[in-house]
């Protein structure tokens, strides 16, 4: 589905990934940890065509295709989700307009026929649901006056109205108390689907608790310096990142 | 009458060339005056009209010297061989006027037709309320009592232009404690005009005490048929007895070939409400002033607008609130979104005179620079001779936001209409200001077309 080849990316020409390897198959979940500035945002970011950032070299291919030729948007329709870590208030711009807008674009790319509003309101009913997101939100402005703990919601929410087949959640699960991470994560478990994948980045061992990965990976300094199952997840947990960037001689 | 004086440091001495108001006509000037018909002419405007012309031909066109014209340079209206045409260039019927109409908004409209009052076109008087031609209002004692009292032309050459050559206009005087259901349409149409047509439309809105109205002042060009420059040149004045209730919305959608100027100067009694919306889209140099003097306790005013600029458009607000009288509050909201190598100026004055205390101003400019050529120049004016006061302004100049953009992208949204939908929320924080959800939705259209590519 994602293959990452020797990937070199940066900003305003400070080099943030160095060779970055990852392969992604159908229906597997990726979880990304490391430590605060190894890259995790910017692989997120590249992955999604945020333009300040400079692919240099390497590859990116999603399911046959050159990933990188492809605008933002495209990439979207085609199926890639990015839930951000700092999602961004936009006033003036209706959430369900913008919402609705969004999935319509998405289907169009498809070719399914677009939805009318009370077909897009019936989807919205039932994956609101899931996130147990209070509907009067989806009358604000995009992410407005929204809590923190409501922005990561509404990611998932907008993730479970869009369908993608690789999701990326970034630290979707910082910020949350116990009881919104686990209607996040059971948000998440919910929409899991065989061929659909996902790259969880996190800080933390806890958010896997609730999705269980299938590879862990050591995200330092650009590059991914270990991977394993995930009892590797519960072994940073319990030793920190110390020993493995220790061991891969990045500190 | 006043003498004429010039204070040098404000007013400079343009060249000869440019000061002779007519280009090098100013015996026609005298002519026209001269012309004015007797009904148009009684002796107490006569006076006015008079100290008016005197005035501007004393100081012909204002030039980018005078401070208040630093920004706009009104040289190109010089070059045109200005004239009032005599009758409208093109007959006009109900057909013509469907495009000008807020979908199902039921109004009271007067038309005028290239400066001429079409009462074949118009539907505004009755029910005890005057809605008529200011040509046919010129002895009532309200007209009488108010026009040119409130519109100062001692430092304004266009209005006193206005003054001294003025055929026709609106004048509506709305009794006292009438709540108006349907809003004032007041249309201003231009068919076809020559290079050098002049339109002077001189409008007086008298709102009684408690009166409730709403108006609208809306200027526009017949289809794309005003292919030659021309100059309308407005002057409305608007008299709100105590606790009266107006709201008033410019729509200028001239000609983008067409030079507008307008002055809009409110005078606001106890406890009145005054919200101005000023929308201008149209002209190739649109400059207006709006004004308003909060003259007794617990007025407010709201000033809102909206200005978009493309091509080579110049669009300019000069506002004033005047805090004369303790206890008043306004709120001042200007957006202008500037494409191509356009150019927005807004320069908000906010007074607070001595007297003035518990004055509550509050002005907000934002603009939106949708490319590299396109120029603001924004300027608030503060001058508070009172200590008790809450003033406020803030002025920003930006592009559109790149992370919104982007995360509108990250969910599929095309980049277009990814920024059409910003340019759209921007702009909608002003339109929402507007009562008439009819006007929002032509607004909408405006937006729409202009912006969708
Ligand atoms: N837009 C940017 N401009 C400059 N430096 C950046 C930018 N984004 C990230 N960086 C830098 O790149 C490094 C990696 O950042 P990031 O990908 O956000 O790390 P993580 O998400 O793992 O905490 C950090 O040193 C950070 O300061
Ligand atoms: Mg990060």
């Amino acid at each position: 589905m994602l293959e990452i080849r020797n990937l070199c990316a940066g900003v305003d020409g400070k080099e943030i990934l160095k060779n970055l390897n990852l392969t992604v198959k159908p229906g597997e979940v990726h979880a990304v940890m490391g430590p605060n500035g190894s890259g995790k945002s910017t692989l997120a970011s590249v992955l999604a065509g945020k333009p300040e950032f400079e692919v240099t070299s390497g590859t990116v291919t999603y399911n046959g295709h050159d990933l990188l030729e492809l605008a933002p948007e495209e990439r979207a329709q085609q199926g890639i989700f990015l839930a951000f870590q700092y999602p961004v208030e936009i006033p003036g711009v209706n959430s369900t307009y913008f919402l609705k807008a969004a999935l319509n674009e998405c289907r169009k790319a498809k070719g399914q026929p677009e939805l009318d509003a009370v077909e897009f309101l019936a989807v919205v009913k039932q994956k609101i649901k899931l996130l147990d997101l209070d509907p009067s939100l989806l009358n604000r402005p995009v992410n407005e006056g929204f809590s923190g703990g409501e922005k990561k919601r509404n990611e998932i929410f907008q993730m479970a109205v869009l369908e993608p087949k690789l999701a990326i959640l970034d630290e979707t699960d910082s910020g949350l108390d116990i009881d919104a991470l686990k209607i996040v994560a059971g948000g998440v478990t919910k929409l899991r689907r065989p061929d659909n994948s996902a790259i969880v980045i996190t800080h933390y061992q806890r958010l896997l608790n609730y999705i269980v990965p299938d590879y862990v990976h050591v995200l330092a300094d650009g590059q991914i310096i270990k991977s394993g199952g995930k009892e590797l997840a519960f072994e940073l947990e319990e030793r920190g990142y110390d020993w493995v960037l220790e061991g891969a001689g990045v500190k | 009458m006043a003498q004429v004086v010039n204070t040098p440091t404000r007013r400079q001495y343009a060249p000869a060339s440019v000061r002779d108001p007519l280009h090098g006509n100013s015996d026609k000037l005298l002519n026209c005056f001269k012309q004015l018909p007797a009904e148009l002419n009684p002796l107490w405007l006569k006076v006015l009209r008079a100290s008016a012309l005197h005035k501007f031909i004393s100081q012909g066109f204002p030039t980018v010297k005078d401070e208040e014209w630093r920004f706009t340079n009104v040289a190109p209206i010089l070059e045109l061989a200005l004239h009032t045409p005599e009758q409208p260039a093109r007959k006009l019927t109900e057909a013509d006027l469907k495009q000008f109409s807020f979908g199902d908004l039921d109004t009271r409209r007067i038309v005028f037709v290239d400066g001429h009052f079409a009462p074949e076109l118009s539907n505004a008087a009755g029910n005890g309320v005057d809605v008529m031609s200011m040509r046919n209002a010129l002895n009532s004692p309200w007209v009488e009592r108010h026009l040119a009292r409130h519109a100062s032309f001692e430092h304004n050459a266009f209005a006193a232009l206005n003054t001294a050559l003025f055929h026709d206009g609106v004048f509506v005087s709305v009794p006292a404690h009438r709540v108006l259901e349907r809003p004032i349409h007041i249309l201003h149409v231009v068919t076809e005009p020559q290079s050098g047509a002049i339109f002077q439309p001189r409008n007086l809105i008298v709102a009684g005490d408690g009166a409730s109205a709403k108006v609208i002042e809306h200027y526009v060009s017949l289809g794309n048929g005003a292919a030659e420059p021309y100059l309308t040149n407005a002057v409305t004045e608007l008299v709100l007895g105590e606790e009266a209730l107006i709201e008033h919305i410019k729509f200028q959608v001239e000609s983008e070939k067409a030079f507008h100027v307008a002055t809009l100067q409110a005078h606001q009694a106890k406890g009145s409400v005054w919200t101005s919306h000023s929308i201008s889209t149209g002209a190739r140099l649109a400059r207006n002033t709006i004004q308003t003097v909060l003259g007794d306790k617990g007025c407010n005013c709201i000033m809102n607008g909206l200005y978009l600029g493309r091509g080579d458009q110049l669009v300019d607000h000069h506002t004033v609130m005047d805090h004369a009288k303790p206890h008043c509050e306004s709120h001042e909201y200007y957006h202008g979104i500037l494409s191509d190598r356009s150019r927005g100026v807004f320069n908000g004055k906010i007074f607070v005179r001595k007297d003035a205390q518990k004055t509550n101003a509050k002005q907000t400019n934002r603009n939106l620079l949708l490319s590299d050529d396109a120029v603001i120049d924004t300027k608030p004016q503060l001058e508070i001779f009172a200590d008790d006061v809450k003033c406020t302004h803030g002025a920003t100049i930006g592009q559109l936001d790149a992370k919104s953009l982007f995360y509108l992208q990250a969910r599929g949204i095309p980049k277009a209409m990814a920024r059409r939908m910003l340019i759209y929320a921007f702009a909608s924080e002003v339109i929402e200001r507007i009562s008439l959800p009819q006007i929002r939705e032509e607004l909408d259209k405006v937006l729409l077309e202009r912006f969708a590519k």
